[in-house]
């Protein structure tokens, strides 16, 4: 009997490379860190491969480092795997060469994704794998969650008997992360498929000293070109050795494969060639459509690389005359894409030889980046192939009204297997638990019923308030359907968060008769007239049933606090009636018992009982059956006063309408403007700060946390003030430093906020008779947001107060300076923002970033968000993010352009001096530019200098104008996280501090990957639970700031503004100032911690006093002056690390799971910290240089 | 051989010395220690109510439920499977404690509100608790709150207590309570097995530094003791369920002035604390001594001889006793008055 399993493609897969492998070397990257972390957790839980042994399970320091840890273990006699996806597949590459080339048997599993081009994208298609192909690497498509499984035991096994690595993949977050009910492949059958006397033979070949070989040898033009074609046999022979584990896996599992599946009508005509799960797509329009007599057919390619020729023209029907064949990636200029070109190849060679007539072969894109392929898509395609003349290239999923290549199709098109299966569709919150609960709600139906069950899950890319959609189907068959589910389809819509009715077109999936299910507080009489116009529209026009539930009154009610997964749960299963209700219910609390196991009965208890409350507080509303809305809009838009890109492109991007924006809207080059990130107002606080004006001491710190630049300072004078709306607060500027008359204001951008009350934890000022009010108190939103969205359009409209007046090196001097990055798409609450935004205050319009891949770039610049912006004056941060391995190096280049640039205008103004003048020649060519002020003084010089060049007749002057903004002096700023400092990136990072290049590198050190997840980096402290060290990491973090500072020339700083904001900003001004690399390295709190982010400057002054992250300052500067160039900024650790550590989840969580080890590690990093102290303060005790005369 | 036995939520102790609920009871080797110095019984230290939902909110947010994100951060922390929560912990170092132990251990449970908590008292008695500690640490600060009412939340945990479990359970109290004996007796309608006077609310000090509420944990004072003579010799003439003394015992005179008064077991944490768990067969020995020259046989004997109702002098306990004191508290001379 078969055992079914209900999980996702990358378990699935990881499942099975697990147990065949003794090395899994590993690095995360998005969709493919999953894989890695099954591995990890099954390591860390001692879960055994196929040969009783956990398999060793290394996290090294970028896919360049897995691949060579992987081919090392695989010459040495291992047997290893990895996983990986996009550009972590391209880091492979080499060693894919090299392990070809050596024959060695391994298998890289991969989530394919697209490649980063003119803009990065974590989405799947082929371009990854596609780039592989001249890897010597065999190239094996699964194309669901069920293939994801077999095909990784089929390539492990054909590894092994042919020799040749296999890259198996399938498609990033289509099938990586789509849950789905799969038969499992028994363990009988994975030792039934691994033959151990391959193994040994791998062993066997193994480099050992005691029958020593020499591999990897340099070779010459005498023998090198022989060499490469000694292997063609093995390639000759692969695809049969494919084949045979595919037919040895039929005979064990029923589950049959050819390298080339064909599906549908034996007297085909038109054909479409796809690999991966768009196959599944077309293979289900395939049967719709022959159902209906149309003589089509699908040809499912497995194996691409080796490509066996003869076995896929084999497979194609004679009658075949018009095939499409899709490829999901772009090789721009190209004469079309490898697929389509593979099966053009065999076909004219077979044509040539009078094997068979050529048929008309079309090649199309479809897919990139997860763009949705749908029937509709798959059946506009064999309507082209049916036209008298298709196109010989074309696209499908866009509208291309620049060079037309797009198909159209009909959006409405369904298929019959799409019918008969039951859809839902749930909104909610990254944090609700919606999704959780829906993958659960798979489970049970998955377990309970006979009936197949598929969930895929929409998340958008901001870190605060993301909305998560469930797109989930259920049916009596194995679920094709490789697409959302379809507008007009889901028999049950649930929304889990009542702001959302607002903000999205929530009923478009909703069929006609179905269910919208609405957790709403109005009571259930009142639900109705609460509704927005549209909605009541929808629901009408629809015919859908209505019902409510007030889950958070009942979580509340079951002690459950605001959890509502469970409560939501169960209104689906009770309204549904996928299973009888009763056993519903007994399954979802069966489900409960297993997730909180021994971790907590009382919630397991908690959550029973909500169960039961949720039947009771569960109602159908009646409603009027007519339409009584009159003629109310049910849609308005105020688009006025924008600019036109905005207008056209981020909003309609902001409402979820990018996939109908056509080609020509896009930039041609990935360029965008800044500042959009504005344009976006959110609104998801719940409460905002309020600043109260009279308390206030006007220090600052509110703005210098504000992780958002969602509280602002700014001084005026005061007939600035004259118009302003009647609640804007503005009081005098405390401060002698301003001319009297002066006022200031703290102002909250109420729909930018995201209410994670750090300014409140920030404020030093309390109301001497209550010690509860602050200068800055949290209020609930919704009474504040129409007259604060005045008072803050008021604010931005102040006039900018002159920096030059300003006390910069002050706190609240730099504070009333404008952020020039602000609304990021970051957590609430996030540790790492501050730094940015202070940097931008302080030097942002003459900025230049380079960001490395993580956090900061997807915060940083995510489509359409574009947060830094610019000043009144139009000039702001440039950014830009190239890889993550590179952005040191990325950001040397842009100081090179600099100075060269500047380098040439220096000399253009000598050569045209006599025409421009001498003394501003001169003035341009010494001016100092170090300071602020400096800069100032030569943008006003490069004005006249171009007022001047109009005037003037130099033949060098035209040539002059174009390089005259680079006279400016530029800041590079090089930022990124500690998986690219420490890791990935560091080698880079330390060539750059190597040399003298002006640059300031600043380190948002979370001390994890925090982008992908939370994944261990070498600045994981030791102690910390994290993704890859799932038992706790045993060494020390690397002590980057540390190394950086003996190179001696550097300046080298670790701060952390929670602890120390004065001196975050010192640190940040002096770094500027030095004309050589300057390196920060920057405490960032981030709520992998498992913290919650309201207490960040907390925990950053916990980290400070604990000894965790001492301060210090080396400033080559001081060196020079014969001072000792360390200072020690911060004190001997005055808690225990234990009190820290027992603060955050993720030392904590040790405790609970291994508690031993918790001890020992916990002993360790207080040894640690001391360790660390005392070695600065020996640095900071150094006696000064004296001076060389 | 004097005979130190005595009776404690009906079982039968060889002497009246309990170390009370602390943190040496969180450790087996200081429960074993504790046993070796000569301790009759132990109460482990408490299961919270609010660690028990601290825990269950930090499970729930960043464990199991992390997705807060976009795709590409799913969640952050491994599934550490199926480790072991408060409730379970504690279980485990209660079975521990009872397999290694040869004196009855008594678990603690400290909450204020009926969340469901109060049923986790099955657990502790499925897993070998020979008697339950009620640790109600309510402090009644909701001026809708009337004092009936907040003795009625002490009788309604207890009943719903009861409900569960077949073990003992003893009241921990605070001294809050404007007519205790009128309290006990409903405690003990409602099925207590006896009293534990007095629970010690942690005070919060204010930092001046930082204008905070801080939270301090001062050891008691033999001071403190004087509290409890009073109430138990009151009670000890009112109620025949267990009285148990805790606070301000540092040494056998305490001890001994508490069993006089009519206390069937002394509890023991702060001088523990202050000497380790050595101290309690110091002062166990003292015991001895001090009757040994009394001519005591047992603490049978001795025990309750000096409670209210056995004094010749009753206002001695009540109210007399305060204007002596007043007036033994007479300024020197030249003292302004």
């Amino acid at each position: 009997m078969s055992t079914y399993l209900n999980l996702d493609g990358n378990e699935a897969a990881a499942r099975m490379a697990y147990l065949g492998s003794e090395v899994i070397a590993i690095y995360p990257i998005t969709p493919s860190s999953n894989m890695g972390e099954w591995a990890d957790e099954w390591a860390a839980q001692g879960k055994p491969n196929l040969w009783g042994v956990v398999p060793r399970i290394i996290e090294m320091q970028s896919e360049g480092g897995a691949a060579g840890a992987l081919h090392g273990a695989l010459t040495s006699g291992a047997l290893g795997t990895s996983f990986t996806a996009s550009q972590g597949l391209l880091l492979f590459v080499p060693n894919l060469y090299k392990m070809a080339g050596e024959l060695t048997p391994f298998v890289l599993h991969v989530a394919a994704r697209a490649l980063a081009t003119h803009a990065l994208s974590i989405f799947g298609d082929h371009s990854d794998v596609m780039a592989c192909r001249a890897t010597g690497c065999a190239l094996l498509a699964s194309n669901s969650v069920q293939e994801a499984q077999d095909m990784a035991l089929i390539a492990q096994a054909a590894t092994l008997a042919g020799r040749i690595p296999v890259i198996h993949f399938f498609d990033g977050f289509r099938s990586s992360h789509e849950v789905a009910k799969i038969v499992a492949v028994a363990p009988d059958t994975v030792r039934a498929m691994i033959d151990d006397t391959l193994v040994a033979a791998h062993r066997a070949r193994a480099l050992s000293p005691e029958h020593p070989v020499i591999r990897g040898t340099a070779q010459n033009p005498d023998v090198f070109f022989q060499s490469r074609e000694r292997i063609n046999p093995c390639y000759d022979a692969f695809p049969a050795i494919v084949q045979a584990a595919m037919d040895r896996f039929a005979a064990l599992t029923g589950r049959r494969y050819r390298l080339f599946d064909y599906v549908g009508a034996s007297d085909a005509e038109r054909l479409i060639v796809v690999m991966g799960s768009a196959a599944e797509t077309v293979e289900e329009t395939v049967a719709h459509l022959t159902a209906r007599g149309e003589k089509v057919g699908l040809l499912k390619l497995r194996l691409f690389r080796p490509l066996a020729v003869e076995a896929m023209l084999g497979a194609i029907p004679d009658s075949v005359t018009r095939i499409a064949v899709l490829d999901r990636c772009k090789e721009p200029g190209a004469g079309g894409e490898p697929l389509y070109k593979d099966v053009m190849t065999a076909f004219a060679e077979a044509a040539a030889d009078g094997r068979r007539p050529m048929p008309r072969i079309i090649g199309g894109r479809y897919g990139l980046a997860s763009k949705e392929f749908t029937p509709g898509m798959v059946k506009a395609i064999f309507d082209e192939l049916r036209s008298a003349y298709p196109r010989r290239q074309f696209t499908v999923g866009i509208v291309d009204d620049v060079t037309h290549l797009s198909v159209e199709w009909d959006a409405d098109f369904r298929t019959d297997a799409s019918r008969r299966l039951q859809h839902a569709v749930f909104w909610g919150l990254g944090a609700d638990g919606t999704v959780s609960a829906n993958k659960n709600s798979i489970k049970i139906v998955g377990e309970a019923t006979a009936l197949h069950a598929q969930g895929y899950f929409v998340y958008d890319s901001k870190k605060s308030g993301a909305v998560t959609v469930s797109h989930l189907r259920f049916g009596p068959d194995p679920i094709r359907s490789a697409y959302l589910v379809e507008e007009g389809m889901a028999g049950f819509v649930a929304c889990h968060q009542t702001v959302f009715v607002e903000r999205y077109d929530l009923l478009a999936h909703a069929a006609p008769g179905g269910v919208f299910l609405l957790n709403t507080p109005v009571a259930k009489d009142a639900v109705w007239a609460s509704l927005p116009a549209a909605m009541r529209a929808g629901i009408l026009s629809r015919g859908l049933r209505l019902w409510v539930i007030d889950a958070y009154a009942v979580a509340q009610q079951a002690g459950m606090g605001r959890r509502i997964n469970t409560i939501m749960q169960t209104c689906f299963f009770a309204i549904s009636g996928i299973l009888p209700r009763g056993e519903a219910l007994a399954a979802i609390k069966k489900a409960v018992d297993k997730t909180y196991g021994k971790k907590s009965k009382r919630l397991a208890d908690l959550n029973h009982k909500a169960i039961d409350l949720t039947l009771a507080g569960l109602h159908e509303v009646s409603f009027p059956g007519l339409l009584d809305l009159g003629d109310a809009a049910l849609d308005s838009t105020a688009a006025a006063d924008l600019p036109p890109f905005v207008r056209d492109f981020t909003l309609p991007v902001y409402r979820g309408e990018g996939n109908r924006l056509p080609v020509s809207a896009m930039p041609l080059d990935g360029t965008f403007p800044s500042g959009t990130a504005r344009h976006e107002k959110r609104n998801i606080a719940l409460e905002i700060p309020v600043w109260e004006a009279d308390l206030c001491t006007q220090c600052g710190k509110c703005v210098f946390v504000c992780p958002h630049s969602a509280i602002r300072a700014r001084a005026f004078p005061l007939e600035a003030a004259t118009d302003a709306p009647p609640t804007f607060k503005h009081v005098p500027t405390r401060s002698k430093d301003f001319p009297s008359g002066t006022r200031i204001s703290y102002q909250v951008a109420p729909e930018d906020c995201t209410g994670c009350g750090d300014c409140v934890e920030a404020c030093p000022i309390h109301d001497k008779s209550n010690i509860s009010r602050l200068a800055v108190n949290m209020a609930p939103l919704a009474p504040l947001r129409d007259a604060e969205r005045a008072n803050f359009d008021f604010f931005l409209n102040l006039p900018e107060y002159d920096r030059s007046q300003l006390k910069q090196g002050t706190l609240p001097g730099a504070m009333l300076l404008d952020p020039l990055f602000e609304f990021s798409g970051a957590c609430a609450g996030c540790g790492e923002t501050p730094y940015i935004r202070l940097a931008t205050q302080l030097f942002g319009d003459r900025m230049l970033v380079a960001n490395a891949t993580g956090c900061s770039s997807i915060y940083g610049a995510n489509l359409p968000s574009t947060p830094y912006t610019v000043n009144g004056a139009g000039r702001g941060p440039a950014w830009s993010n190239s890889l993550f391995e590179d952005n040191a190096e990325f950001g040397l280049g842009m100081r090179l352009a600099a100075d060269q640039l500047m380098l040439y205008a220096k000399m253009l103004v000598k050569e045209t001096a006599t025409g421009i003048g001498g003394d501003l020649a001169e003035a341009l060519i010494t001016a100092d530019q170090r300071p602020e002020a400096g800069i100032r003084a030569q943008r006003e010089r490069v004005a006249e200098l171009r007022a001047r060049l109009a005037r003037c007749d130099h033949p060098r002057a035209t040539e002059l104008e174009s390089v005259a903004e680079w006279l400016i002096r530029r800041s590079v700023w090089i930022i990124g996280g500690d998986g690219w400092a420490y890791d990935i990136g560091y080698g880079g990072l330390d060539h750059v501090l190597a040399l003298s290049h002006d640059v300031n590198i600043l380190v948002l050190d979370t001390e994890v990957y925090s982008n992908t997840g939370g994944q261990t980096s070498k600045a994981t402290p030791v102690g910390a639970v994290a993704r890859f060290s799932a038992g706790g990491k045993a060494t020390a973090k690397k002590d980057l700031a540390r190394i950086a500072s003996d190179y001696g020339h550097v300046y080298v700083a670790t701060v952390a503004y929670g602890a120390k904001d004065v001196h975050t900003l010192k640190v940040f001004h002096e770094a500027e100032a030095y004309a050589g690399p300057s390196l920060i390295v920057a405490y960032s709190p981030c709520i992998a911690h498992g913290v919650d982010m309201l207490y960040n400057q907390r925990q950053q002054d916990m980290a400070v006093k604990s000894g965790h992250w001492p301060l210090f300052r080396h400033d080559p500067r001081l060196e020079a002056t014969g001072a000792n160039p360390f200072k020690l900024d911060s004190a001997a650790p005055s808690q225990p690390m234990q009190a820290f550590m027992d603060s955050e989840t993720r030392f904590a969580m040790l405790a609970r799971s291994h508690p031993e080890v918790a001890r020992q590690l916990a002993a360790e990093a207080q040894q640690e910290a001391d360790r660390r102290y005392r070695a600065y303060a020996e640095l900071a005790a150094r006696p000064a240089t004296p001076k060389p005369e | 051989m004097i005979d130190l036995s005595t009776d404690y939520l009906g079982l039968r102790l060889k002497n009246p010395l309990v170390p009370s609920a602390s943190p040496l009871s969180k450790s087996l080797d200081s429960l074993l220690l504790l046993e070796d110095a000569g301790a009759a019984a132990v109460v482990l230290h408490s299961l919270y109510e609010e660690e028990l939902i601290a825990e269950d909110a930090m499970t729930e947010r960043f464990l199991l439920h992390g997705e807060l994100h976009d795709a590409e951060a799913t969640g952050f922390l491994p599934d550490h499977g199926n480790f072991q929560g408060a409730l379970e912990r504690y279980l485990e170092h209660l079975r521990l404690a009872k397999l290694r132990l040869g004196i009855p251990v008594i678990a603690s449970l400290n909450g204020v509100t009926p969340s469901g908590w109060i049923d986790l008292g099955k657990e502790l008695q499925s897993a070998g608790a020979d008697a339950l500690e009620l640790n109600v640490y309510h402090v009644a600060a909701d001026p809708l709150e009337s004092g009936d009412a907040v003795e009625a939340r002490y009788v309604a945990l207890l009943t719903e207590l009861r409900r569960v479990v077949e073990i003992p359970v003893v009241m921990k109290l605070s001294p809050f309570f404007s007519s205790l004996p009128h309290f006990v007796q409903r405690l003990e309608e409602a099925g207590a097995a006896g009293v534990a006077l007095f629970n010690r609310f942690f005070q919060p000090d204010i930092d001046l530094q930082t204008r905070e509420m801080v939270e301090q944990l001062h050891l008691s004072s033999r001071e403190e003791a004087l509290l409890r003579i009073r109430w138990i010799a009151i009670l000890r003439s009112h109620t025949s369920i267990t009285l148990a003394a805790t606070g301000g015992v540092y040494g056998h005179e305490e001890a001994m002035k508490l069993l006089l008064a009519g206390a069937d077991v002394v509890h023991l944490a702060s001088c523990l604390l202050a000497h380790g768990p050595a101290h309690l067969g110091h002062i166990l020995r003292g015991m001895a001594a001090w009757m040994e020259e009394g001519e005591y046989a047992s603490v049978a004997q001795l025990k309750a001889s000096m409670s209210l109702g056995h004094l010749r002098d009753p206002s001695a306990l009540v109210r007399q006793s305060y204007i002596r004191v007043l007036d033994s508290f007479t300024p020197r001379a030249g003292v302004w008055r």
